[in-house]
Protein backbone atom coordinates (compact mmCIF):
# COMPACT_ATOMS: atom_id res chain seq x y z
CA UNK A 1 0.00 0.00 0.00
CA UNK A 2 1.29 3.43 -0.90
CA UNK A 3 0.55 6.40 1.65
CA UNK A 4 0.79 9.64 0.63
CA UNK A 5 -0.01 12.88 2.83
CA UNK A 6 1.15 16.22 4.34
CA UNK A 7 3.45 16.06 7.44
CA UNK A 8 2.57 17.82 10.98
CA UNK A 9 5.98 17.13 12.74
CA UNK A 10 6.63 16.60 16.42
CA UNK A 11 9.53 16.82 18.84
CA UNK A 12 10.48 13.79 21.57
CA UNK A 13 8.35 12.06 24.06
CA UNK A 14 4.83 13.08 22.95
CA UNK A 15 2.67 11.29 25.85
CA UNK A 16 -0.89 10.15 25.33
CA UNK A 17 -2.21 12.66 27.74
CA UNK A 18 -0.97 14.91 24.74
CA UNK A 19 -2.92 12.90 22.32
CA UNK A 20 -5.44 12.25 23.97
CA UNK A 21 -6.06 14.13 27.66
CA UNK A 22 -7.49 11.71 29.90
CA UNK A 23 -10.77 14.08 30.53
CA UNK A 24 -11.98 11.81 27.35
CA UNK A 25 -11.19 8.37 28.45
CA UNK A 26 -14.76 7.10 29.20
CA UNK A 27 -15.68 7.84 25.31
CA UNK A 28 -14.91 4.84 23.36
CA UNK A 29 -16.26 6.00 19.73
CA UNK A 30 -13.79 6.56 17.45
CA UNK A 31 -15.54 9.59 15.53
CA UNK A 32 -15.80 11.50 19.03
CA UNK A 33 -12.44 10.68 20.13
CA UNK A 34 -10.85 12.16 16.38
CA UNK A 35 -12.66 15.48 17.42
CA UNK A 36 -9.65 15.43 20.56
CA UNK A 37 -6.70 14.04 18.68
CA UNK A 38 -3.93 15.88 20.08
CA UNK A 39 -6.08 18.37 22.18
CA UNK A 40 -3.51 18.46 24.96
CA UNK A 41 -0.66 19.32 22.58
CA UNK A 42 -2.67 22.11 21.22
CA UNK A 43 -6.52 23.18 21.91
CA UNK A 44 -7.52 23.71 17.96
CA UNK A 45 -5.48 20.88 16.35
CA UNK A 46 -7.99 18.56 15.67
CA UNK A 47 -9.63 21.05 13.41
CA UNK A 48 -6.29 21.42 11.73
CA UNK A 49 -6.06 17.41 11.19
CA UNK A 50 -6.96 16.34 6.99
CA UNK A 51 -7.50 12.95 5.69
CA UNK A 52 -4.53 11.46 4.75
CA UNK A 53 -2.09 13.43 6.99
CA UNK A 54 1.34 12.22 8.32
CA UNK A 55 2.43 12.67 11.44
CA UNK A 56 6.46 12.73 12.13
CA UNK A 57 7.37 12.52 15.56
CA UNK A 58 10.64 12.03 17.54
CA UNK A 59 11.89 9.58 20.11
CA UNK A 60 9.59 7.76 22.35
CA UNK A 61 6.29 8.69 20.78
CA UNK A 62 3.59 7.78 22.24
CA UNK A 63 4.85 7.58 25.72
CA UNK A 64 2.68 7.28 29.34
CA UNK A 65 -0.42 5.46 29.73
CA UNK A 66 -1.69 2.68 27.83
CA UNK A 67 -4.86 4.16 26.16
CA UNK A 68 -5.73 2.64 23.02
CA UNK A 69 -7.80 6.05 22.79
CA UNK A 70 -4.63 7.95 21.71
CA UNK A 71 -3.97 6.04 18.11
CA UNK A 72 -8.06 5.49 17.82
CA UNK A 73 -8.09 9.40 17.69
CA UNK A 74 -5.24 9.94 15.40
CA UNK A 75 -6.66 7.08 13.12
CA UNK A 76 -10.06 8.44 13.61
CA UNK A 77 -8.69 11.62 12.21
CA UNK A 78 -7.77 10.90 9.19
CA UNK A 79 -3.97 10.24 9.77
CA UNK A 80 -3.04 7.70 7.17
CA UNK A 81 0.78 7.06 8.89
CA UNK A 82 3.21 7.71 11.88
CA UNK A 83 6.53 7.92 11.40
CA UNK A 84 9.28 8.23 14.54
CA UNK A 85 12.53 7.64 15.43
CA UNK A 86 11.12 5.76 17.73
CA UNK A 87 7.83 4.59 19.56
CA UNK A 88 6.78 3.83 23.40
CA UNK A 89 6.26 -0.08 23.34
CA UNK A 90 2.61 0.47 24.23
CA UNK A 91 1.81 2.51 21.44
CA UNK A 92 3.23 0.43 19.46
CA UNK A 93 1.57 -2.48 19.91
CA UNK A 94 -2.22 -0.09 20.12
CA UNK A 95 -1.48 0.97 16.57
CA UNK A 96 -0.44 -2.05 14.91
CA UNK A 97 -3.51 -3.98 16.66
CA UNK A 98 -5.46 -0.93 15.49
CA UNK A 99 -4.28 -0.76 11.97
CA UNK A 100 -2.61 2.93 11.93
CA UNK A 101 1.04 2.27 9.87
CA UNK A 102 3.76 2.92 12.43
CA UNK A 103 7.34 3.31 11.05
CA UNK A 104 10.50 4.10 12.78
CA UNK A 105 13.33 5.89 11.22
CA UNK A 106 15.74 8.54 12.70
CA UNK A 107 16.77 9.71 9.44
CA UNK A 108 13.10 10.43 7.92
CA UNK A 109 12.91 12.28 11.30
CA UNK A 110 16.10 14.68 10.68
CA UNK A 111 15.02 14.79 7.01
CA UNK A 112 11.45 15.60 6.93
CA UNK A 113 9.97 19.03 8.19
CA UNK A 114 6.03 20.17 8.89
CA UNK A 115 4.39 20.86 5.86
CA UNK A 116 6.39 18.38 3.55
CA UNK A 117 4.43 16.26 1.51
CA UNK A 118 5.59 12.57 2.05
CA UNK A 119 4.62 8.99 0.34
CA UNK A 120 5.49 5.65 2.46
CA UNK A 121 5.19 1.84 0.89
CA UNK A 122 4.00 0.15 3.52
CA UNK A 123 5.38 -3.52 2.21
CA UNK A 124 9.14 -2.49 2.15
CA UNK A 125 8.93 0.72 4.53
CA UNK A 126 10.63 3.04 2.02
CA UNK A 127 9.44 6.84 2.58
CA UNK A 128 9.84 9.41 0.34
CA UNK A 129 9.54 13.21 1.03
CA UNK A 130 8.12 14.63 -2.13
CA UNK A 131 8.92 17.95 -1.42
CA UNK A 132 12.64 17.95 -1.23
CA UNK A 133 13.33 15.21 -3.52
CA UNK A 134 14.79 12.74 -1.01
CA UNK A 135 14.37 9.30 0.11
CA UNK A 136 14.87 6.87 3.23
CA UNK A 137 14.48 3.37 4.58
CA UNK A 138 12.25 2.83 7.69
CA UNK A 139 13.06 -0.24 9.91
CA UNK A 140 10.94 -2.89 7.90
CA UNK A 141 8.35 -4.72 10.32
CA UNK A 142 8.80 -8.11 11.55
CA UNK A 143 7.11 -10.78 9.77
CA UNK A 144 4.20 -11.73 13.22
CA UNK A 145 3.76 -7.56 12.68
CA UNK A 146 3.11 -8.05 8.91
CA UNK A 147 0.63 -11.14 9.69
CA UNK A 148 -1.38 -8.97 12.07
CA UNK A 149 -1.35 -6.23 9.56
CA UNK A 150 -2.70 -8.64 6.58
CA UNK A 151 -4.84 -9.76 8.68
CA UNK A 152 -6.45 -6.99 8.83
CA UNK A 153 -5.69 -6.09 12.82
CA UNK A 154 -5.62 -8.28 15.54
CA UNK A 155 -9.17 -8.79 15.72
CA UNK A 156 -9.29 -10.18 12.68
CA UNK A 157 -6.15 -12.59 13.26
CA UNK A 158 -7.35 -13.72 16.36
CA UNK A 159 -11.31 -13.87 15.16
CA UNK A 160 -9.31 -16.37 12.50
CA UNK A 161 -7.65 -18.07 14.79
CA UNK A 162 -10.61 -18.89 17.32
CA UNK A 163 -12.45 -20.04 14.23
CA UNK A 164 -9.58 -22.34 13.07
CA UNK A 165 -9.37 -25.34 15.86
CA UNK A 166 -5.29 -26.26 15.32
CA UNK A 167 -3.10 -25.05 17.90
CA UNK A 168 -3.01 -21.43 18.58
CA UNK A 169 -0.23 -19.93 17.72
CA UNK A 170 -0.63 -15.67 18.65
CA UNK B 1 25.00 -18.65 30.11
CA UNK B 2 22.14 -17.97 32.84
CA UNK B 3 19.23 -15.80 32.86
CA UNK B 4 17.54 -12.73 34.58
CA UNK B 5 14.44 -13.69 36.51
CA UNK B 6 12.38 -11.79 34.14
CA UNK B 7 13.65 -14.46 31.68
CA UNK B 8 13.18 -17.31 33.58
CA UNK B 9 9.39 -16.15 34.09
CA UNK B 10 9.01 -15.92 30.23
CA UNK B 11 10.62 -18.99 29.86
CA UNK B 12 8.49 -20.83 32.36
CA UNK B 13 5.04 -19.34 30.39
CA UNK B 14 6.23 -20.21 26.74
CA UNK B 15 7.02 -23.59 24.94
CA UNK B 16 10.41 -22.22 23.64
CA UNK B 17 13.18 -23.69 25.44
CA UNK B 18 15.37 -21.07 24.94
CA UNK B 19 15.24 -17.46 24.52
CA UNK B 20 17.46 -14.53 23.86
CA UNK B 21 16.83 -10.88 23.83
CA UNK B 22 15.12 -9.32 20.65
CA UNK B 23 13.44 -13.04 20.52
CA UNK B 24 9.14 -12.52 19.99
CA UNK B 25 7.63 -15.56 21.99
CA UNK B 26 3.98 -17.19 22.70
CA UNK B 27 3.20 -16.79 26.41
CA UNK B 28 0.65 -18.14 28.51
CA UNK B 29 -0.62 -15.73 31.04
CA UNK B 30 -1.72 -16.01 35.04
CA UNK B 31 -3.85 -13.31 35.66
CA UNK B 32 -5.52 -10.44 33.46
CA UNK B 33 -6.74 -7.73 34.63
CA UNK B 34 -8.94 -3.98 33.27
CA UNK B 35 -10.30 -1.31 34.27
CA UNK B 36 -13.38 1.31 33.38
CA UNK B 37 -11.49 2.64 30.86
CA UNK B 38 -9.15 0.23 28.89
CA UNK B 39 -12.50 -2.10 29.41
CA UNK B 40 -14.76 -1.11 27.36
CA UNK B 41 -12.73 -0.96 24.22
CA UNK B 42 -11.64 -4.54 25.00
CA UNK B 43 -15.03 -5.76 25.81
CA UNK B 44 -15.93 -3.83 22.13
CA UNK B 45 -12.87 -6.02 20.74
CA UNK B 46 -13.36 -9.21 22.05
CA UNK B 47 -16.92 -9.31 20.95
CA UNK B 48 -15.78 -8.70 17.07
CA UNK B 49 -13.20 -10.83 17.82
CA UNK B 50 -16.01 -13.49 17.91
CA UNK B 51 -15.29 -14.96 21.50
CA UNK B 52 -17.80 -16.59 23.31
CA UNK B 53 -16.11 -16.80 26.36
CA UNK B 54 -13.37 -15.62 28.65
CA UNK B 55 -10.28 -18.30 29.27
CA UNK B 56 -10.84 -18.86 32.44
CA UNK B 57 -12.98 -16.26 34.64
CA UNK B 58 -11.43 -17.39 37.76
CA UNK B 59 -8.01 -15.53 36.18
CA UNK B 60 -9.37 -12.36 35.22
CA UNK B 61 -10.47 -9.31 37.47
CA UNK B 62 -12.49 -6.33 35.79
CA UNK B 63 -11.60 -3.06 38.29
CA UNK B 64 -13.77 0.16 37.89
CA UNK B 65 -11.34 2.68 39.43
CA UNK B 66 -10.81 5.71 37.00
CA UNK B 67 -13.94 7.66 36.28
CA UNK B 68 -15.49 6.08 39.74
CA UNK B 69 -17.81 7.21 41.35
CA UNK B 70 -19.42 8.07 37.73
CA UNK B 71 -18.59 11.37 36.71
CA UNK B 72 -20.45 11.88 34.06
CA UNK B 73 -22.69 10.37 31.60
CA UNK B 74 -20.02 8.89 29.70
CA UNK B 75 -18.31 7.44 32.37
CA UNK B 76 -21.85 5.72 33.95
CA UNK B 77 -22.12 4.41 30.49
CA UNK B 78 -19.06 2.76 30.68
CA UNK B 79 -18.94 1.26 33.65
CA UNK B 80 -22.54 -0.45 32.72
CA UNK B 81 -20.79 -1.72 30.05
CA UNK B 82 -17.81 -3.52 32.35
CA UNK B 83 -20.89 -4.52 34.95
CA UNK B 84 -22.83 -6.11 32.07
CA UNK B 85 -19.63 -7.61 30.92
CA UNK B 86 -19.08 -9.24 34.22
CA UNK B 87 -22.33 -10.82 34.74
CA UNK B 88 -22.71 -12.00 30.90
CA UNK B 89 -19.60 -13.54 31.12
CA UNK B 90 -19.50 -14.64 35.16
CA UNK B 91 -16.61 -13.13 35.87
CA UNK B 92 -16.99 -12.79 39.45
CA UNK B 93 -13.33 -11.39 40.38
CA UNK B 94 -15.44 -7.74 39.82
CA UNK B 95 -14.48 -4.69 42.03
CA UNK B 96 -16.72 -1.91 41.49
CA UNK B 97 -16.75 1.94 42.22
CA UNK B 98 -14.45 2.51 45.77
CA UNK B 99 -13.02 -0.77 46.22
CA UNK B 100 -9.89 1.18 45.58
CA UNK B 101 -6.92 0.77 42.74
CA UNK B 102 -6.33 -2.15 40.43
CA UNK B 103 -2.79 -2.23 41.26
CA UNK B 104 -3.40 -2.02 44.79
CA UNK B 105 -6.41 -4.21 45.06
CA UNK B 106 -4.74 -7.19 42.34
CA UNK B 107 -1.62 -7.38 44.84
CA UNK B 108 -4.05 -7.42 48.02
CA UNK B 109 -6.26 -9.93 46.30
CA UNK B 110 -4.04 -12.16 46.36
CA UNK B 111 -4.46 -12.11 41.98
CA UNK B 112 -0.21 -11.81 42.22
CA UNK B 113 2.04 -14.16 42.93
CA UNK B 114 5.76 -14.37 42.92
CA UNK B 115 6.89 -15.83 39.41
CA UNK B 116 3.59 -14.74 38.06
CA UNK B 117 3.24 -13.82 34.24
CA UNK B 118 0.39 -10.71 34.80
CA UNK B 119 -0.96 -8.52 31.97
CA UNK B 120 -3.50 -5.78 32.49
CA UNK B 121 -5.21 -2.97 30.32
CA UNK B 122 -3.08 -0.39 31.74
CA UNK B 123 0.40 1.09 31.80
CA UNK B 124 1.10 0.59 35.56
CA UNK B 125 0.54 -2.67 35.52
CA UNK B 126 4.46 -3.22 35.70
CA UNK B 127 3.87 -2.74 39.41
CA UNK B 128 3.48 -6.30 40.92
CA UNK B 129 7.44 -6.46 39.44
CA UNK B 130 7.35 -5.39 43.21
CA UNK B 131 6.63 -9.01 44.48
CA UNK B 132 8.64 -10.96 41.70
CA UNK B 133 6.27 -11.20 38.83
CA UNK B 134 6.79 -9.82 35.42
CA UNK B 135 3.64 -8.24 34.82
CA UNK B 136 3.17 -5.33 32.29
CA UNK B 137 0.69 -3.46 30.33
CA UNK B 138 -1.45 -3.58 26.91
CA UNK B 139 -4.14 -1.46 25.06
CA UNK B 140 -7.55 -2.63 24.99
CA UNK B 141 -7.39 -4.73 21.63
CA UNK B 142 -4.50 -6.63 23.09
CA UNK B 143 -6.37 -7.17 26.14
CA UNK B 144 -9.07 -8.62 24.05
CA UNK B 145 -7.03 -11.23 22.25
CA UNK B 146 -5.90 -12.35 25.85
CA UNK B 147 -9.35 -12.53 27.29
CA UNK B 148 -9.99 -15.06 24.42
CA UNK B 149 -7.04 -17.08 24.39
CA UNK B 150 -4.91 -16.74 27.34
CA UNK B 151 -2.14 -15.99 25.07
CA UNK B 152 0.04 -13.03 23.96
CA UNK B 153 2.89 -12.57 22.05
CA UNK B 154 6.09 -10.27 23.75
CA UNK B 155 9.27 -9.79 22.41
CA UNK B 156 11.95 -11.00 25.06
CA UNK B 157 13.35 -7.63 26.33
CA UNK B 158 16.69 -6.55 27.21
CA UNK B 159 17.62 -6.53 30.60
CA UNK B 160 18.94 -3.59 32.74
CA UNK B 161 20.08 -3.93 36.56
CA UNK B 162 20.24 -0.89 38.75
CA UNK B 163 22.49 -1.96 41.93
CA UNK B 164 21.48 0.01 44.63
CA UNK B 165 24.40 0.67 47.44
CA UNK B 166 24.85 2.49 50.25
CA UNK B 167 23.00 3.83 53.14
CA UNK B 168 19.62 5.46 52.40
CA UNK B 169 18.99 8.56 54.16
CA UNK B 170 15.90 9.23 56.08
CA UNK B 171 13.20 10.58 54.15
CA UNK B 172 14.24 8.52 51.13
CA UNK B 173 12.47 5.79 49.98
CA UNK B 174 11.24 3.90 46.96
CA UNK B 175 9.79 7.48 45.37
CA UNK B 176 12.83 8.89 45.64
CA UNK B 177 14.83 5.90 44.28
CA UNK B 178 13.24 5.50 41.27
CA UNK B 179 12.83 9.43 40.34
CA UNK B 180 16.48 9.91 40.49
CA UNK B 181 16.90 6.69 38.40
CA UNK B 182 14.42 8.29 35.69
CA UNK B 183 16.48 11.31 36.06
CA UNK B 184 19.78 9.59 35.21
CA UNK B 185 18.45 7.56 32.38
CA UNK B 186 15.96 9.76 31.15
CA UNK B 187 12.25 9.13 30.57
CA UNK B 188 13.10 6.18 27.21
CA UNK B 189 16.55 4.82 29.05
CA UNK B 190 14.97 2.07 29.47
CA UNK B 191 12.40 1.50 26.45
CA UNK B 192 11.11 -2.06 25.47
CA UNK B 193 13.35 -3.16 28.22
CA UNK B 194 13.32 -4.83 31.77
CA UNK B 195 14.58 -2.57 34.80
CA UNK B 196 15.84 -4.96 37.19
CA UNK B 197 16.57 -3.44 40.71
CA UNK B 198 18.59 -5.07 42.93
CA UNK B 199 21.35 -4.28 45.83
CA UNK B 200 21.31 -3.95 49.58
CA UNK B 201 19.21 -0.54 49.34
CA UNK B 202 16.38 -2.91 47.95
CA UNK B 203 16.59 -5.69 49.71
CA UNK B 204 16.19 -3.31 52.98
CA UNK B 205 13.43 -1.55 51.29
CA UNK B 206 9.46 -2.48 52.83
CA UNK B 207 6.77 -4.15 50.04
CA UNK B 208 5.21 -0.70 49.58
CA UNK B 209 8.51 0.72 48.11
CA UNK B 210 9.36 -2.10 46.43
CA UNK B 211 6.06 -1.86 44.47
CA UNK B 212 6.37 2.01 43.92
CA UNK B 213 9.85 1.59 42.35
CA UNK B 214 8.49 -1.21 39.75
CA UNK B 215 4.97 1.05 39.37
CA UNK B 216 6.75 3.88 37.73
CA UNK B 217 9.60 1.28 35.78
CA UNK B 218 7.25 2.58 32.71
CA UNK B 219 7.74 6.32 32.97
CA UNK B 220 11.13 5.24 31.63
CA UNK B 221 9.67 3.17 28.95
CA UNK B 222 10.33 -0.05 30.56
CA UNK B 223 8.25 -3.17 29.57
CA UNK B 224 8.92 -4.63 33.14
CA UNK B 225 10.57 -3.56 36.60
CA UNK B 226 11.39 -6.79 38.96
CA UNK B 227 12.31 -7.42 42.21
CA UNK B 228 13.86 -10.24 43.05
CA UNK B 229 11.53 -12.08 45.93
CA UNK B 230 13.07 -12.62 49.50
CA UNK B 231 12.46 -13.16 53.21
CA UNK B 232 10.57 -9.57 52.98
CA UNK B 233 8.37 -10.85 50.13
CA UNK B 234 7.58 -14.13 51.22
CA UNK B 235 6.54 -12.98 55.14
CA UNK B 236 4.32 -10.29 53.13
CA UNK B 237 2.62 -12.94 50.77
CA UNK B 238 2.43 -15.42 54.27
CA UNK B 239 1.31 -12.79 56.82
CA UNK B 240 -0.61 -10.11 54.63
CA UNK B 241 -2.09 -12.12 51.48
CA UNK B 242 -2.10 -15.84 53.01
CA UNK B 243 -0.56 -17.31 50.05
CA UNK B 244 2.47 -19.73 50.32
CA UNK B 245 3.03 -21.78 47.12
CA UNK B 246 4.49 -19.85 44.22
CA UNK B 247 7.66 -19.71 42.34
CA UNK B 248 10.45 -17.99 43.22
CA UNK B 249 12.88 -17.10 40.46
CA UNK B 250 16.10 -15.70 40.74
CA UNK B 251 18.81 -14.18 38.40
CA UNK B 252 21.51 -16.24 37.18
CA UNK B 253 25.41 -15.01 38.46
CA UNK B 254 26.24 -15.38 34.98
CA UNK B 255 22.85 -13.68 33.40
CA UNK B 256 23.37 -11.49 30.63
CA UNK B 257 22.76 -7.85 31.55
CA UNK B 258 22.63 -4.83 28.56
CA UNK B 259 23.93 -2.84 30.93
CA UNK B 260 24.36 -2.58 34.71
CA UNK B 261 23.81 0.94 36.50
CA UNK B 262 25.16 1.39 40.04
CA UNK B 263 24.24 3.98 42.42
CA UNK B 264 25.28 5.09 45.96
CA UNK B 265 22.29 6.58 47.80
CA UNK B 266 23.82 7.68 51.05
CA UNK B 267 23.95 11.38 49.88
CA UNK B 268 20.62 11.28 48.15
CA UNK B 269 17.76 13.73 49.50
CA UNK B 270 14.35 13.13 48.97
CA UNK B 271 13.58 13.66 44.88
CA UNK B 272 10.78 15.75 43.45
CA UNK B 273 10.16 15.23 39.24
CA UNK B 274 10.04 19.01 38.29
CA UNK B 275 6.73 19.63 35.26
CA UNK B 276 6.49 18.20 32.36
CA UNK B 277 8.27 14.97 32.80
CA UNK B 278 8.37 12.31 35.55
CA UNK B 279 12.51 12.50 34.11
CA UNK B 280 13.17 16.01 35.61
CA UNK B 281 14.92 14.93 38.71
CA UNK B 282 15.82 17.68 41.36
CA UNK B 283 16.73 17.13 44.93
CA UNK B 284 13.55 18.84 47.25
CA UNK B 285 16.30 21.39 48.70
CA UNK B 286 16.32 22.67 44.49
CA UNK B 287 12.28 23.60 44.31
CA UNK B 288 11.61 24.38 48.04
CA UNK B 289 9.97 27.41 48.36
CA UNK B 290 7.90 27.10 45.45
CA UNK B 291 4.09 28.16 46.14
CA UNK B 292 1.62 25.34 45.38
CA UNK B 293 -2.11 25.40 45.36
CA UNK B 294 -2.77 21.62 45.63
CA UNK B 295 -1.40 18.69 47.46
CA UNK B 296 -2.38 15.25 46.69
CA UNK B 297 -1.07 12.06 48.70
CA UNK B 298 -2.02 8.56 47.15
CA UNK B 299 -2.57 6.36 43.74
CA UNK B 300 -1.25 3.31 42.74
CA UNK B 301 2.45 4.60 43.55
CA UNK B 302 1.58 5.86 46.98
CA UNK B 303 -1.85 4.85 48.16
CA UNK B 304 -0.76 1.71 50.49
CA UNK B 305 -0.49 1.97 54.14
CA UNK B 306 3.00 3.07 54.48
CA UNK B 307 2.43 5.92 52.59
CA UNK B 308 -0.21 7.24 54.54
CA UNK B 309 1.62 6.19 57.53
CA UNK B 310 4.29 8.72 56.42
CA UNK B 311 1.98 11.20 55.45
CA UNK B 312 0.41 11.40 58.97
CA UNK B 313 3.52 11.39 60.92
CA UNK B 314 3.89 14.67 59.33
CA UNK B 315 0.50 16.10 59.43
CA UNK B 316 0.27 14.60 63.08
CA UNK B 317 -0.64 18.07 64.91
CA UNK B 318 -0.43 20.50 62.23
CA UNK B 319 -2.57 22.08 59.82
CA UNK B 320 -2.87 22.39 55.97
CA UNK B 321 -1.89 25.93 55.10
CA UNK B 322 -5.07 27.76 54.15
CA UNK B 323 -4.19 28.47 50.90
CA UNK B 324 -3.77 24.78 50.03
CA UNK B 325 -6.21 22.08 48.95
CA UNK B 326 -4.80 18.49 50.42
CA UNK B 327 -6.36 15.67 48.87
CA UNK B 328 -5.60 11.95 50.63
CA UNK B 329 -7.10 8.78 48.91
CA UNK B 330 -6.29 5.62 50.11
CA UNK B 331 -5.34 2.62 47.66
CA UNK B 332 -8.22 0.27 48.51
CA UNK B 333 -10.78 0.03 51.00
CA UNK B 334 -8.85 -2.66 53.33
CA UNK B 335 -6.17 0.07 53.51
CA UNK B 336 -8.75 3.13 54.18
CA UNK B 337 -10.22 0.71 56.89
CA UNK B 338 -6.47 -0.07 57.87
CA UNK B 339 -6.43 3.92 58.33
CA UNK B 340 -9.22 4.84 59.93
CA UNK B 341 -8.56 2.10 62.62
CA UNK B 342 -5.08 3.49 63.20
CA UNK B 343 -6.23 7.10 63.53
CA UNK B 344 -4.29 8.01 60.14
CA UNK B 345 -8.07 9.34 58.83
CA UNK B 346 -8.51 11.39 62.24
CA UNK B 347 -5.07 12.88 61.53
CA UNK B 348 -5.40 14.17 58.10
CA UNK B 349 -9.30 15.55 58.98
CA UNK B 350 -7.96 17.40 61.90
CA UNK B 351 -5.13 18.91 59.44
CA UNK B 352 -7.70 20.01 57.43
CA UNK B 353 -7.09 17.56 54.56
CA UNK B 354 -9.92 15.76 52.75
CA UNK B 355 -10.33 12.26 52.43
CA UNK B 356 -11.01 11.05 48.71
CA UNK B 357 -12.58 7.55 47.40
CA UNK B 358 -10.15 5.39 46.72
CA UNK B 359 -9.69 5.57 42.64
CA UNK B 360 -7.33 7.04 40.11
CA UNK B 361 -9.36 10.09 39.13
CA UNK B 362 -7.47 12.78 40.65
CA UNK B 363 -3.96 11.76 39.15
CA UNK B 364 -5.00 11.83 35.92
CA UNK B 365 -7.24 14.57 35.63
CA UNK B 366 -10.23 12.34 35.77
CA UNK B 367 -11.87 14.53 38.11
CA UNK B 368 -12.33 15.16 41.62
CA UNK B 369 -8.99 17.58 41.95
CA UNK B 370 -8.74 19.14 38.44
CA UNK B 371 -6.21 21.89 38.64
CA UNK B 372 -7.16 25.23 36.81
CA UNK B 373 -5.14 27.81 34.58
CA UNK B 374 -2.03 28.42 36.20
CA UNK B 375 -2.28 26.33 39.44
CA UNK B 376 0.36 24.00 40.79
CA UNK B 377 0.26 20.46 42.55
CA UNK B 378 2.80 18.44 44.98
CA UNK B 379 1.71 14.87 44.11
CA UNK B 380 2.45 11.12 44.90
CA UNK B 381 1.79 9.95 41.69
CA UNK B 382 3.30 9.32 38.84
CA UNK B 383 3.02 11.34 35.70
CA UNK B 384 3.60 15.03 35.50
CA UNK B 385 2.99 15.96 31.80
CA UNK B 386 1.63 18.56 30.30
CA UNK B 387 -2.49 19.33 31.58
CA UNK B 388 -1.65 15.94 33.25
CA UNK B 389 -4.30 16.84 36.02
CA UNK B 390 -5.67 19.48 34.24
CA UNK B 391 -5.29 23.21 32.26
CA UNK B 392 -2.72 22.82 30.21
CA UNK B 393 -0.70 25.64 32.02
CA UNK B 394 -0.80 23.66 35.25
CA UNK B 395 1.65 22.12 36.62
CA UNK B 396 2.51 18.46 38.77
CA UNK B 397 5.21 18.00 40.91
CA UNK B 398 6.49 14.74 41.76
CA UNK B 399 7.57 13.68 45.12
CA UNK B 400 6.85 11.04 48.21
CA UNK B 401 4.50 11.14 51.13
CA UNK B 402 6.64 12.79 53.67
CA UNK B 403 7.38 15.64 51.14
CA UNK B 404 3.81 16.18 49.90
CA UNK B 405 2.42 16.39 53.25
CA UNK B 406 5.58 19.06 54.60
CA UNK B 407 4.20 21.25 51.68
CA UNK B 408 0.69 20.83 52.46
CA UNK B 409 1.79 22.59 55.93
CA UNK B 410 3.89 24.82 54.48
CA UNK B 411 1.91 26.38 51.37
CA UNK B 412 4.90 25.98 49.39
CA UNK B 413 7.52 22.60 48.10
CA UNK B 414 9.14 21.83 51.35
CA UNK B 415 11.08 18.97 53.10
CA UNK B 416 10.10 16.89 55.78
CA UNK B 417 12.86 18.69 58.20
CA UNK B 418 11.09 21.33 58.23
CA UNK B 419 7.92 20.63 60.01
CA UNK B 420 9.24 17.96 62.21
Amino acid sequence: MIIQGRVFKFGDDLDTDAILPGQYLSISNPEELAKHCMEGYQQDFPQKIKQGDIFVGGSNFGCGSSREHAPIAIKAAGVSCVIAKSFARIFYRNGINIGLPLFECAEAYEGIDEGDTVQIDTNNGLIKNLTKATQFQAMPLPDFIKDIIMSGGLVEYVKNKLKNSRRISL
Amino acid sequence: MGYTITEKILLDHTQVKNIKPGDIIQVDVDFIMTNDISGPVSVKQFEKMGAKKVFDIERMAIILDHFTPNKDLSAAEACKTMRNFAEKYGIKNFYDAGSGIEHVIMHEKGYVKPGDLIIGGDSHTVTYGGLGAFSTGVGSTDLAGVMALGKIWLKVPSQLRFVYKGKIPEWVGGKDLIIYTIGQIGTDGARYKTMEFSGEVIKGLEIEDRLTMCNMAIEAGAKNGIIEPDDKTECYMREEIGITEYRVYKSDDDARYEATFEFDVSNLEPQVAVPFSPGNAKGVSEVTGIPIDQVVIGSCTNGRLKDLREAAKILKNNKVHPKVRAIIFPGSKKIYKQALKEGLIDIFINSGAMIAIPGCGVCFGGHMGVLAEGERAVSTTNRNFVGRMGHKSSEVFLSNPAVAAASAIKGVIAHPEEVV
